[in-house]
This record gives C-alpha cells, sequence and structure tokens, in this order.
C-alpha cells in the first residue's frame, strides 16, 4: 500500500482542546483507498474526538484535514456524508417503533421512494451478505441486527470511508465474525475502513494498519501482524500489563447466595422480564454473568440489589436468609451490596461530594446516622479511606463525584461498596469505559473481595473480562439464564451461541439451550 | 465572536449566591426602564417599591408582618422543590389551615388564652396537611400530576371559604357582609413589642428557617429529599423510598402552608372574608426559588418580597400605579432568578471564530 499515489484520508497536526484537556495533541496519520485503519486506545485517548472531527460533528483547533489530497473543511456530518465518509455510532440512532425501511429512510439525505429504497436495500444487502427483513419492527431486533440497519444506512451511499465505532462491543462472538467478513469485502473494493477499538485480537485479525492514541498523542501507527497483543497493549497503556493475581489453590466454600426462579416483569414495553432465573454462588466464588446488552442484565441487578422487590422471599436467600421481599436498605444491611452500571445518577449523584455518596450506600452498614442525624465526619473520614485505598485521584471527601473522570469514580464506587465488606457483591460492567490501569484495580479488588470469603455476582457484556476474571460463568438471553458452566471447562463457542440465543440460529442453539429455541 | 456555555468542572458558589442578587439589581434595572417608556416615573417607582419599605422605619412592622407567612410557607415548598415535588397549591393549603384554625376558635366560644390559640395553631397546621392528603394519595397511587391536582384544590378551599364566611360562619353582626366574627381577643397571638402588629408569627417565621435548615443538612431525611430530588435511581439504589419522599414533601408543605394561614388568621387580620387570600401561596414560590430551596435563604428571600408587597403599596399613593405592579417584580425576580440557574453550572465564555485560533503553535 506504500505505492499508493494519495491517501484516501490523510490528517496533519489535528489538535482539539476541551476546558482543561488536550484531547488531540498534533495527531497526524493517513488511511489507503481500501485499506483498514485501527485507531487503537483506551477509553478518554482522543479517539472519539478525533472521529467526530472528521465525520464533522466537531471542528478541529488546529491542523488540516486532507481527503484525496484535498484539504477541505467537514462543515456537519452531511458534507462528511456527501464526500463519502460514512460512520456507524457505537450507540445507535434507531427509532424502536418503527421498521428497519422507515429507520433507514429516515436517516436519508435525499429523499428516495419507498419501493425504490427497498430494492436498493435489498441489493445492498444481498452484495454483502447482511440479512435483515426491512419490515420487522426494531424493537423486535437483536443489537446485531440494529447494527446491520445502521452499517446499511451507512452503505446505500457508497461510501469512500466507512468509520465504525467500537462496533463489536455488544455483539457475540460469531456476530463479530459476520461483521468481518463485510468489512473486510468493503474493503477489497477499495473502501477505506478507519476502526475504532479498544480489543487487541480483532485489530490483529481485521486491520492492516494501527494508530495507537493515549491522552490525545499519537504513540505509534504500526502493523498489527507484526506486533503481538501485549506490546499493542503496553504501548495504549504506556506501560506494563498488570495481570490478575489470583492465590494459588483458593476453593469455595458452602452456598451463599441463592437465586431459585426468580421471576420478575419487564418495567416498560420495551423492557426485559426475568424468567426463572436460578443460579448459586458459594462463599469465595466469582460468578459471571455473560450477555449482550439489553438481555435482562439491568432487570437482574435490580432484582438482586432490591430496587425492585419479587412476591416471592424465597428467590433469593443468603446464608439461608430470604431477601426476595427486603428492601434495598435490608439487603444492605443484611450483606448485599450492588454496583449498577450506570455511574452517574445511580450508583452515585453527580452533584453531591463523595463524602454524601458514601452516606448513600453506606450509612447504615457502618453507623454513619444516629438519632436520624447523619454523621458527616464519618462519613469524610470513609470517604477518605476508599481514596486512598482504591488510589482515586480526587482532591479529597468534598469533590463531586461528578468532577471525577469515569474511571475514578468507578474506582470510588466500587471502593465504598468493597471496603463495607459484603457478604455478596453483585456488579454490572464494573469496568465499562473504565482504563487499563483503573480495571486491573477493580479486577485485583474484586478478587481480593473473593479471596476473603464474599460471593461476588459479576455482570458484564465484556467476554474477556469474565473469562479472566470468574470462577463459574452463565449466559442470560431474553431474561433467562443458562446453565452456570467452569470457566476453566468454558467452550467460547457455546457461549457464544448462548449469548446469540433466538437472536441467532435457532436450530443451532436448539440442542444446547432448548427452551430458548421455542420462544422464538 | 461567539458565546459559548460550558460546563463548569464543580458548581459555582460565587453564583449560588450571586444570580439571586443579581436577579432583583434587574429586575429594578429593567423596571425602571419599562416605566419609563410607559410614561411614569421608572426611577421613582422601584425606589418605592424597593427601597421605601427599608428606609423608614415605620415600614419594618409592616414588611415583617408580611414576610412571616412568606417565609414559613416558602420553608415547606423549598423541601418539596428539592425532591421535585412540584406543590403549586399552597394558597389552597395557606386558606384551610386559616379557616381550621377559625373553627377551632368558633368552637371554643368566648374561650382564649394559651391552650385554645395552640389548638387553633395546630389545627391550621393539620388543616394545610389535610389539603395536601389527596394529591399526595392520587401521585403515589394514580401517578396524577401533583401541579394539576394540588392548583385545582386551590379554587375547592376558595369555594370552601366562601361558602363557611357567607354560610355558617357569617358574622351575625357583620351587616351580612361575607366574613367571620373577629377574633375574642384573647384569641389573638401575642404581640412581641407593645404599640406594633409584630405578633408570634412573626417569631416563629424567624425560628422556624434555623429548624429546617438543620434538618436539611443534617438530618437523614434531608438527605433523603436532597438525593430523590437529584438522581432518582440512586435515591432508590439508596434505599430511599420515592413514594414516602412524595407523601412527606407533600404534607409537610401543606402542614407549612396551614400553620402560616393559622398565624395570619389569628395574628394579623383576626377575621377571614373573601379577601382573606392574598395570593401568599403563590408567592412563597418565588421566595423558594429566590431563596435557593435553602431554609435561610428563604428566610431572606421572604424578606425581599414582603418589601415588594408594601412598597407596592406605598408607590400607588406616591406614584399612582396599581397595587399589582408588585406582582409584575416578583414575577419578573422568578423568571431571572430561573434563567440565571445555568450559571451555577455553566460559565459563559466569548470565543473568537474557529478560524482566529486555529493552527496553534507548536510545543503548546
Amino acid at each position: 500500500m506504500a505505492n499508493e499515489p494519495m491517501a484516501r484520508l490523510e490528517l496533519k497536526s489535528i489538535t482539539k482542546r476541551f476546558p482543561g484537556v488536550l484531547a488531540n495533541d498534533q495527531v497526524s496519520f493517513s488511511v489507503q483507498p481500501g485499506e483498514i485503519h485501527a485507531l487503537l486506545g483506551e477509553n478518554g485517548a482522543g479517539k472519539s474526538t478525533l472521529v467526530k472531527m472528521i465525520y464533522g460533528i466537531m471542528q478541529p483547533d488546529g491542523g488540516e484535514i486532507r481527503w484525496n489530497g484535498e484539504r477541505i473543511v467537514v462543515a456537519n456530518p452531511k458534507a462528511a456524508r456527501k464526500l463519502g465518509i460514512g460512520m456507524v455510532f457505537q450507540h445507535f440512532s434507531l427509532f424502536e417503533a418503527m421498521t428497519v425501511l422507515e429507520n433507514i429512510a429516515l436517516g436519508m439525505d435525499a429523499k428516495i421512494p419507498a419501493r425504490e429504497l427497498e430494492a436498493r436495500i435489498k441489493e445492498v444487502m444481498t452484495q454483502y451478505g447482511l440479512k435483515l427483513e426491512p419490515h420487522r419492527i426494531v424493537s423486535t431486533l437483536s443489537v446485531g441486527e440494529r447494527q446491520r440497519i445502521e452499517i446499511v444506512r451507512a452503505l446505500l451511499l457508497n461510501p469512500k470511508l466507512l468509520i465504525m465505532d467500537e462496533p463489536t462491543s455488544v455483539l457475540t462472538p460469531q456476530e463479530v465474525e459476520q461483521l468481518f467478513v463485510v468489512l473486510r469485502q468493503l474493503a477489497s473494493e477499495g473502501c477505506s475502513i478507519l476502526y475504532i477499538s479498544h480489543k487487541l485480537h480483532e485489530i490483529k485479525a481485521l486491520c492492516h494498519t494501527a494508530t495507537i492514541l493515549r491522552g490525545g498523542k499519537l504513540v505509534d501507527t504500526c502493523n498489527p501482524s507484526v506486533e503481538t497483543s501485549r506490546s499493542m497493549a503496553e504501548k495504549m497503556i504506556g506501560g506494563n500489563l498488570k495481570t490478575i493475581e489470583k492465590a494459588e489453590g483458593r476453593k469455595v466454600g458452602r452456598e451463599k447466595l441463592i437465586v431459585n426462579r426468580l421471576n420478575m416483569p419487564a418495567r416498560s414495553h420495551f423492557g426485559v422480564s426475568l424468567k426463572d432465573i436460578t443460579f448459586t454462588v458459594r462463599e469465595g466464588e466469582i460468578f459471571g454473568i455473560a450477555g449482550v446488552a439489553g438481555n435482562g442484565q439491568n432487570a437482574l441487578l435490580l432484582a438482586l440489589s432490591g430496587e425492585t422487590l419479587t412476591d416471592d422471599p424465597g428467590a433469593i436467600t443468603v446464608d439461608g436468609a430470604q431477601l426476595g421481599r427486603l428492601t434495598a436498605k435490608q439487603r444492605r444491611l443484611a450483606g448485599v451490596s450492588s454496583v449498577p452500571e450506570e455511574r452517574n445518577g445511580h450508583a452515585a449523584v453527580p452533584e453531591f461530594t463523595l463524602a454524601d455518596n458514601s452516606v448513600l450506600t453506606a450509612r447504615d452498614r457502618l453507623g454513619m446516622v444516629k438519632a436520624g442525624l447523619i454523621d458527616h465526619k464519618a462519613a469524610r473520614t470513609y470517604a477518605g479511606e476508599v481514596i486512598s485505598t482504591f488510589a482515586v485521584k480526587a482532591l479529597g471527601p468534598g469533590s463531586t463525584a461528578g468532577s471525577l473522570s469515569g474511571g475514578n469514580l468507578q474506582k470510588y464506587i466500587m471502593g465504598r461498596e468493597i471496603m463495607q465488606n459484603p457478604a455478596v457483591l453483585v456488579v454490572s460492567q464494573p469496568t465499562w469505559g473504565v482504563d487499563a490501569g483503573a480495571a486491573a484495580a477493580i479486577h485485583q479488588a474484586l478478587v481480593d473481595l473473593a479471596a476473603s470469603g464474599s460471593a461476588i455476582v459479576v455482570i458484564s457484556q465484556d467476554l474477556d473480562e469474565l473469562l479472566s476474571l470468574c470462577d463459574t460463568l452463565a449466559v442470560i438471553n431474553e431474561g433467562r439464564l443458562s446453565p452456570a458452566m467452569k470457566v476453566a471447562d468454558a467452550d467460547i463457542e457455546e457461549i457464544g451461541l448462548l449469548m446469540g440465543g433466538v437472536h441467532g440460529d435457532p436450530a443451532a442453539t436448539a440442542n444446547l439451550h432448548p427452551e430458548v429455541a421455542h420462544a422464538h | 465572536m461567539r458565546i459559548k456555555l460550558e460546563k463548569r468542572p464543580e458548581p459555582s458558589t460565587l453564583m449560588a449566591f450571586a444570580t439571586p442578587i443579581a436577579s432583583v439589581l434587574l429586575t429594578m434595572a429593567i423596571g425602571v426602564v419599562v416605566f419609563d417608556a410607559l410614561g411614569i416615573k421608572g426611577e421613582k417607582a422601584v425606589i418605592d417599591i424597593f427601597l421605601t419599605p427599608l428606609l423608614s422605619s415605620y415600614k419594618w412592622q409592616d414588611v415583617a408582618v408580611k414576610a412571616a407567612p412568606l417565609i414559613i410557607i416558602a420553608l415547606g415548598l423549598s423541601i418539596g422543590n428539592r425532591a421535585q415535588v412540584w406543590n403549586i397549591g399552597a394558597e389552597g393549603q395557606y386558606i384551610i389551615g386559616a379557616l381550621a384554625a377559625a373553627g377551632v376558635g368558633i368552637a371554643a366560644g368566648g374561650a382564649g388564652g394559651g391552650i385554645i390559640i395552640t389548638l387553633m395553631i395546630l389545627a391550621g397546621i393539620a388543616g394545610g396537611t389535610a389539603w395536601a392528603v389527596l394529591p399526595a394519595f392520587l401521585k403515589t397511587r394514580l401517578n396524577v400530576n401533583e401541579i394539576l391536582s394540588t392548583l385545582m384544590l386551590t379554587y375547592v378551599a376558595l369555594q370552601v371559604l366562601g361558602y363557611l364566611v357567607g354560610g355558617p360562619w357569617k358574622d351575625p353582626n357583620g351587616r351580612n357582609f361575607p366574613a367571620t366574627a373577629p377574633l375574642h381577643a384573647d384569641q389573638t397571638l401575642p404581640i412581641l413589642f407593645p404599640g406594633t402588629t409584630v405578633h408570634l408569627g412573626v417569631a416563629i417565621a424567624l425560628v422556624l428557617p434555623f429548624v429546617f435548615w438543620l434538618i436539611m443538612s443534617r438530618s437523614v431525611f434531608g438527605f433523603q429529599i436532597r438525593v430523590v430530588g437529584s438522581a432518582p435511581d440512586a435515591a432508590r439504589h439508596g434505599g430511599f423510598d420515592a413514594k414516602q419522599t412524595i407523601w412527606l414533601s407533600l404534607l409537610i408543605g401543606g402542614a407549612m402552608a396551614g400553620l402560616a394561614g393559622a398565624l395570619e388568621f389569628a395574628g394579623a387580620l383576626k377575621a377571614i372574608n373573601l379577601g382573606f387570600p392574598s395570593g401568599y401561596g403563590f408567592t412563597a414560590i418565588i421566595v423558594s426559588f429566590l431563596g435557593r430551596l435553602n431554609p435561610i435563604g428563604c428566610l431572606i428571600a421572604g424578606v425581599v418580597l414582603a418589601v415588594t408587597y408594601v412598597g407596592g403599596q406605598v408607590a400607588q399613593t406616591t406614584v399612582h400605579i396599581p397595587n399589582s405592579t408588585a406582582g409584575i417584580f416578583q414575577a419578573m425576580m422568578l423568571f431571572f432568578i430561573l434563567a440565571s440557574d445555568i450559571l451555577i453550572r455553566y460559565r459563559v465564555r466569548f470565543v473568537g471564530s474557529p478560524k482566529a485560533s486555529a493552527l496553534p503553535a507548536a510545543g503548546e
């Protein structure tokens, strides 16, 4: 590709500043026609900012963008699409209650008659082997299918450059493979692809070139097939990777948390109901729950934390005590702590200080309340302890939660729960949007808590995280939980099929998990 | 040159104090301009409305007596407003509170003294609370919007008032005017300073803000109200019951409005006629926001709004503008305080066009 005469896209010294942060600092690289170019970096490294400028959502403060050799200003996304730049976002912009066709028509700049559009959609779908039924309602589709809508929408414009922002974070392993086939075909036809990710094995499998960003600066542009995953990871985090230290010969104790046929109706029309969730977690065990987003993970966390209650007191027991009808406060006193997925506004109140945020969940267990009055001094002391123990970067207990970066706030929240020494800890997406350093610290803290005899449930979409962290694993799909399997003898192929559930190939999952297939 | 709003890393404490003051000053400035444009001496009008009540000592007692109900009602409303439970019907709860107090007074016949007065006050609190029970029930059971139910109950309260003062409670010696008989002297609130109209209610209005401040800043209940208002999901996560919060904040709002009604009746007006509802329940909404939902802030804001009430009457005689002018100023204040709220969490920046700052020097 070095002999290509002219780069399709060339960035020269792109700089973008936000209040207090230099998001991109003199970033330069180029993408050739037909090249799959990875943009690699941790959360907050500046990847998204960079592509937002290429797609015209933001303007750079300095530097220039060249398109086929010509200097351009991308005024807005519409201008970008006109140039031939398409983008598939991590978060889809789809109307749940409308059909695939209607959603695509709404996203088109030009007005195309429905019949003609449908013909063109079918054409694109057969060309790239993207399976979609144009008249299906979006709310009935899986995340993978929804992503296909966005891809089809982008492909209808015959893009010369396709930007994919973290496309695989919500896909099953099988869906990832299907996506890669499409992307490789596109590249072979001359379309350039800018592929944003932090998953190294994907980049090794797919990309021709990788540009690595760290703290807004370009660290290296390299060939991923020559690099090892470890060498790229170390460039990405700028240091040596820590591995989780699990004590040799840890063993799990007696049964602690038992969830038995837990049912919960959906909270809204598009919500997911929980159906006969059954699993057991022992003392010292880390139990992972894998699954594609939106398959009942949130409902399960709320049901376990006591934010929603079941009618069946025996559906949830800890050390034999029935918790099903106990409130969140009572469950905390019984030793069940939880960390929901959303940090801002759910696990913590952004405008409150860290000390006040410790009162939120630790007040009863740690005796911060006396005669109805809050002991603010105790709250500050505890917040200070969490900050120092978990190396939270904050000015002190008086900083507001909203002023912390995502990773630091997550460390604080995890620390707040772990230092209460709960008998059972349920966490959802413990390292979502957290940099590798903080993620390693959080993983280590979970392992240490388990070693002290707590039962831990980790709900995550990140299969790699679960495989490295957990002892036991189950998959949630459409509100049903698969039987548990030992991580040591788990088959990634099978997990992938379970994650796909009814949305995957029903015939393939039928023999693995018959009840799911019947639900189709 | 563009104007840009930029999120502050931390909410600005300076702005939290500066915006209410700026809102009052802006209201005064705009008032001058508008009245001048209408051919009225704007400067004189604004001075009379905002400053005369403060500068002439004989107006102080009027300000104090008018501030008392505003402060007491605003304290209760601030709790609801913080929890994002919008009680717009304090006026109705205020009326029912006063009627309940009057009912006790009438039932006691000629009897008076401390016990009867205490019973009247307690009846006022109970009456206001009772008037908030229905909206709380409807909201928690059927998710009926409390803005509508509380406001509509205000009109029901007006009808109750009209019925009672025009019917069963009409003063037999009142020349057939729809009004209750004046209270017996020993059923009225004690006067704090002989020779003035400053009654016990003023003292209560001075003490209560500190009690509320203690509750809001130190107690678990205050914490609960603040969490529910800022982040309902976090409140649920922290084990706070949303329905309980709605009940408590509406009932406290009603109780305070009822207390204010009882005190105003037994301390200031001493009889209830059709003119008894003077809009304190609505003005207290402004007091609550101007005081930044902070109990001590409500104390100060209550005085400011009382000044505009008294000043409005002054301006009526000096520059011959209608008494309702004060209402315009009060509304303007609310507008400015709500609009300037954004400055606490955002800062305004003037930025050059993108060209001007392009291509910064290397090594930056």
